[in-house]
């Protein structure tokens, strides 16, 4: 009888957490996963004069035998073409490098951004959170304009070194890569110190008081306990960072110059400039696979080493 | 259950009563205030080496914040505290002697048992492979060789608490500090773990400071106890000294069972250096002789206070005139197994409650429910308390 009770509560639970899982897959299936077939198809055809630009078509008409017809047309093409022009892969590159210097920087100063408020009074902590969540309530464009304004030769920020007399000549950042670190510092930050908060603030505070009691001064105290606890937080900003910074293309188009070379503007000039869709396309696929892979090794290595890190 | 094996070494383990006898810890007119409230007040206590003191009292009373003191987690607001002879007040606690064990055993989640008790060994510079061997010491102290790269949250919780323990003695601490360490632990783990603490005590030859509020606990692990009261020490002695004279009320209540009948002096006479009183009681109807160690003003009010296992109780009353008589009735009778709490009704309807042996097997008890019985005690059975 009771048994009985017990099978059907735990099918009922099972139930239930099948369909707590099934609703973010849903959404990742509807909003990612469709889009991105989408993506893949047009990235298999070639570029037509024609609206929509890329051919071939799938014919609905023809059901099955259309669907076969135009997968009979698909080529690799694109993809050969992304290996032989070396701009594609020098734009790859000079993203990575772009968003991984980003991310350090941005890392570097949000930790003790992140560090200071959680250690704060309890009281001040949530008008700190809204103070750094607060630019978000402008336009991300806006924001980033005005970063012409501060930055270009005549700019606030010369103006005000020229005042201070620490430099005669205005020092040239604007479209230069520079203003493009700047910019993308500027723009994540909250995405970095957000994680890296909700980590510091649960850190309980008997750990740093338990390894002070073991001989550790406050400074070593910091590196043997608070950072390593505060991987997953350091982990989830860099993510949240390094990736669509990545495949960044406002800033680098607002701020950068000629030689900032970043995918996020290449994929544009494809797509619009040149009205290559397939290109395009297959430009946003190969993207899409070199930062999945690292995020892919990153999760065996944590499954492997077996960490509860939360 | 675990007692204290009273060798002829412990017995002789008394400094405090040496007036020459160096305190290793010292509290001196301590007090610890947050904003206005008085946490710890004017608190002086002192602690002798190698000595196992517990500190006993309610919830709130102030024992962790006095631990935390120690430990240099909180500065006193008043009044210093001294270490094996040196003022250590206002010096950090990584600077400090002294180990703590958290309540919370607060390991560290990112490193394997091993690594968790080298912890403080580490920052120690100690060469690598002394280490190694101290670690694997602690290891077999605890009887955890086989958990050694295991993670704390791959082990029991008594697994983690002994890890913690190893840890807090791994760097040898002049004191070791243990704040309600055996709290999480189900009874027998907990008598188990009591045993190993006074062995290892014994071994190590540190010094204890245990915080508890479980008294059984107190009585079974310290040499001496300190009840403590709202930022106050109320006593400071041996368990014994503490179950048989206390001296307030309050550590009388805290500390077991205890009868209280509230008393007017009325007879003092000295005997060979002490005091025989006689006492009246309104609520027994009774008089009451007491051998006290010193006299008492006739006419005062005053409590006297008996452990019900020192009253004996009978369906004849007992000849013997040197004895304290009172005339009851059985009202209600508590099984525990191993004793029986009697409780009856004396004459004026107060419930006194004693405490009789089941030493017989038999489930009908002699004496039941409704029984007119005598309850007898002599003159050094109880003891008087100021009001
Ligand atoms: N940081 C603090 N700020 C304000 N009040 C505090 C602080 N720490 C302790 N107190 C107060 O001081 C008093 C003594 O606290 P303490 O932790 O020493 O009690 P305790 O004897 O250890 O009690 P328990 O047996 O419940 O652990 C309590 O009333 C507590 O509320
Ligand atoms: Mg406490």
């Amino acid at each position: 009888m009771t048994k009985n009770r017990k099978m059907q509560n735990s099918h009922h639970g099972r139930r239930r957490s099948w369909t707590l899982i099934a609703v973010p897959y849903l959404w990742l299936s509807i909003f990612f996963l469709l889009p991105f077939l989408i993506v893949l198809k047009i990235s298999f055809s070639e570029q037509v004069l024609s609206i929509p630009p890329y051919a071939p078509q799938m014919d609905w008409s023809a059901g099955w035998d259309g669907f076969k017809a135009m997968v009979s047309h698909w080529s690799l093409d694109n993809y050969l073409w992304l290996t032989e022009d070396e701009l594609y892969l020098s734009a790859y590159l000079s993203s990575l490098k772009i968003a991984a210097i980003a991310t350090i920087l941005t890392l570097l100063i949000g930790y003790p951004m992140a560090y200071s408020m959680a250690k704060a009074p309890k009281g001040l902590q949530p008008l700190l959170l809204v103070m750094v969540i607060l630019p978000f309530w402008t336009s991300f464009l806006i924001r980033v304009y005005a970063w012409i304004g501060i930055l270009k030769n005549e700019g606030l920020l010369n103006q005000f070194l020229q005042m201070l007399g620490v430099i005669d000549e205005p020092l040239i950042i604007l479209n230069t890569n520079i203003a493009v670190y700047i910019g993308i510092v500027y723009s994540y930050l909250p995405f970095m110190v957000l994680p890296l908060y909700a980590t510091l603030e649960k850190l309980d505070n008997t750990l740093i008081e338990a390894s002070q009691d073991l001989g550790c001064p406050p400074s070593k105290t910091f590196w043997r306990v608070t950072f390593p606890l505060s991987k997953p937080g350091i982990i989830a900003g860099c993510f949240l960072v390094f990736i669509p910074a990545v495949g960044e293309f406002v800033i680098p188009d607002i701020l950068g110059g000629s030689e900032t070379l970043m995918i996020g503007k290449t994929l544009w000039v494809e797509f619009f400039s040149n009205r290559d869709w397939p290109l395009a396309s297959a430009v946003a696929v190969v993207l899409l696979v070199i930062l999945i892979i690292p995020i892919l090794l990153f999760q065996r290595h944590q499954r492997k080493s077996g960490e509860v890190l939360t | 259950m675990a007692k204290k094996p009273l060798g002829p070494v412990r017995r002789a383990f008394a400094p405090w009563e040496n007036p020459e006898q160096q305190p290793f810890i010292e509290f001196r007119n301590v007090t610890k205030r947050f904003g206005s409230f008085v946490a710890v007040d004017q608190l002086s206590l002192k602690i002798y080496q190698r000595e196992f003191h517990a500190l006993l009292g309610g919830s709130g009373c102030g024992k962790t914040t006095l631990m935390r003191m120690l430990a240099g987690f909180e500065t006193p607001t008043e009044g210093q505290i001294f270490l094996d002879g040196q003022e250590i007040t206002r010096i950090p606690p990584h600077r400090r002697p002294v180990n703590m064990m958290f309540q919370s055993y607060a390991l560290f989640p990112h490193l394997n048992v091993e690594k968790n008790i080298a912890f403080g060994l580490k920052q120690d510079n100690l060469p690598r492979s002394d280490i190694k061997r101290r670690v694997d010491e602690m290891l077999a102290l605890v009887k955890l060789e086989a958990f050694a790269k295991r993670k704390p949250h791959q082990l029991s919780g008594g697994q983690r608490q002994r890890v913690a323990l190893a840890r807090s003695l791994a760097k040898r601490p002049k004191v070791l500090l243990l704040d309600e360490p055996l709290a999480a632990l189900d009874k027998k783990l907990r008598e188990e773990t009591q045993i190993e603490l006074m062995n290892l005590q014994e071994e190590l030859r540190m010094t204890f400071l245990i915080v508890t509020h479980d008294q059984e606990e107190a009585m079974n692990l310290a040499d001496r106890i300190s009840v403590m009261n709202s930022g106050h020490i109320l006593q400071v002695a041996t368990p014994g000294e503490i179950y048989e004279q206390p001296v307030s009320r309050y550590v009388a209540d805290f500390i077991g069972d205890i009868n209280f009948f509230e008393c007017k002096v009325t007879g003092c006479r000295p005997q060979n250096g002490g005091a025989s009183i006689t006492l009246h009681s309104e609520e027994l109807g009774n008089e009451i002789k007491v051998k006290a160690g010193h006299p008492r003003m006739i006419g005062d009010a005053v409590t006297f206070a008996i452990r019900p296992e020192k009253m004996r109780i009978s369906f004849e009353k007992p000849l013997d005139p040197s004895l304290n008589t009172i005339k009851g009735e059985v009202w209600d009778i508590a099984y525990l197994g191993d004793v029986s709490i009697y409780h009856i009704k004396v004459s004026q309807g107060h419930i006194v409650r004693t405490i009789v042996a089941n030493t017989t097997r038999l489930v009908e008890r002699p004496i039941s429910w409704e029984d007119k019985v005598w309850l007898s005690f002599d003159a050094e059975a109880g003891v008087i308390l100021s009001q």
